[in-house]
């Protein structure tokens, strides 16, 4: 690679010279060749003129002071109130608390089953289609993507379990790569589901949902399907119907689902004798 | 960990600089880095140290910003790639026609042709680091990277209409 003289210069090798990334030795040789084309020189030329406004207009933002309300540690300064809303479930409005009239601002809207698409509403079954969509309104929710925190891992289960009125435990996805964040229930078609939030380190989400209201439908094998940037991943296995969706793809969906599968099936293996597994799909 | 600490916090001025860029607003860039922030120090446990502490929080800056692009898209049946945001209408907060109209160009893009450009022109990473911070592989980098400026100096030579205003060059 020392001596790439006869290697012709590319696109991409343009963009790296007006970055600055380029070898010595390299960019010598693509000035020698912008030097013969004064049109490609010109096009080069405007982007690093380009480079340099973009940094005229944004470096000024760096010599800022830090806003007061970005955390500048864990657990920054705007969490003990935070807890306290959300433990005593009201609403403060205060001129003082801008940063908590703004999380609620953020609460996203609903999103419309139009979101997806029309083909995939035939085949997707309706928990699954159900998990996209609130998989899709709490997952970008920063502040209150859950109702109960995995700090309160016992009164998220007892909770759950209560309102589900079964036994429910949030699997442990440590093994792939998430951690709970926490839980919540919302309203299904015909009573309560469980919502169960994860991150990964990278901060992407992914959410477990778990119902009752497939049962009737008899296991099945792991379904997927896509709701434009939604993966899911869904199963009926005895009383439960779960889907696990998240915007990371297929594969790495599907060995979350595997791990779900494997933590959550022995709990089941008195329904399971109950209900003949039907052949699979 | 405290090293740590001090090491995100010292990021926080090129991250707030960031976020000006793909936002061209104040507050909702620091709308974005706060987001960001706050999930950077729940999992602080989780980094383990792997790889570079500013393209983590970077990323976690890009994953934030995509969050918020999927739940404010207006027309959901378009891939979320594809989805460009309005150009919003604001003052111009000075009186340099040129400058505004950067502004004004820069978002015109789409918002992952922006992130590349800025990654690479203003927060001068290089081509490997900006895939790493957006997860995606060099050829993405470099095609974004080229559509980007293709763009912008469309809009700007005014081949391509901006909102109101003419270039002025």
């Amino acid at each position: 690679m020392s001596d790439n003289r006869g290697v012709p210069v590319t696109e991409a090798d343009l963009h790296a010279y007006a970055d600055g990334q380029l070898p010595e030795a390299r960019r010598l040789q693509v000035e020698a060749f912008l030097a013969g084309r004064p049109e490609e020189r010109a096009r080069v030329n405007a982007w690093m003129q380009d480079n340099r406004a973009l940094r005229a207009l944004l470096d000024p933002v760096i010599a800022e002071p830090i806003p007061v309300r970005l955390p500048l540690a864990p657990g920054g300064r705007v969490l003990p109130w935070r807890q306290f809303a959300m433990a005593a479930s009201i609403a403060l409005v205060s001129a003082g608390a801008g940063w908590l009239s703004r999380g609620m601002l953020l609460e996203p809207a609903p999103q419309p089953l139009a979101s997806i698409g029309v083909d995939q509403r035939q085949s997707m079954a309706g928990f699954a289609r159900r998990a996209a969509v609130a998989h899709v309104v709490y997952s970008p929710d920063v502040r209150r993507p859950v109702e109960v925190g995995a700090d309160q891992e016992d009164q998220l289960v007892a909770w759950l379990s209560k309102r589900l009125d079964a036994p429910l435990k949030p699997p442990h996805l440590g093994r792939v790569g998430y951690e709970l964040i926490g839980g919540r229930l919302l309203p299904g078609e015909q009573g309560p589901v469980a919502q169960f939030m994860y991150h990964d380190s990278y901060g992407q989400r992914l959410t477990l949902y778990v119902t009752r209201e497939a049962a009737a439908a008899g296991d099945t094998a792991f379904r997927f399907a896509q709701d434009g940037p939604v993966n899911v991943f869904y199963w009926v296995d005895g009383r439960f119907g779960y889907a696990i969706s998240a915007g990371a793809d297929k594969s790495a969906l599907r060995l979350v689902a595997q791990e779900v599968y494997r933590q959550l099936a022995p709990t089941d293996i008195d329904q399971r004798q109950v209900n003949e597994r039907k052949s699979k799909p | 960990m405290q090293d740590i600490s001090t090491q995100i916090v010292a990021c926080i001025p090129n991250l707030r600089r960031y976020a000006r860029g793909l936002t061209g607003s104040k507050d909702a860039a620091d709308d974005l880095v706060q987001d960001a922030l706050e999930r950077a120090w729940k999992r602080i446990s989780l980094w383990q140290r792997r790889g570079d502490l500013r393209a983590w929080l970077f990323s976690i800056l890009h994953n934030v910003f995509i969050d918020q692009q999927r739940s404010k898209r207006a027309s959901p049946e378009e891939p979320m790639g594809e989805v460009e945001i309005s150009t919003p209408v604001r003052a111009t907060q000075t009186d340099m026609l040129e400058v505004a109209d950067l502004d004004r160009a820069l978002l015109r893009l789409p918002p992952e042709q922006r992130e590349v450009l800025l990654l690479v022109a203003v927060e001068q990473m290089t081509y490997e680091q900006v895939g790493a911070a957006l997860g995606v592989p060099l050829g993405t980098v470099m095609s974004r990277l080229s559509r980007a400026r293709e763009r912008l100096r469309a809009v700007l030579d005014g081949r391509e209409s901006t909102s109101r205003l003419k270039v002025v060059k």
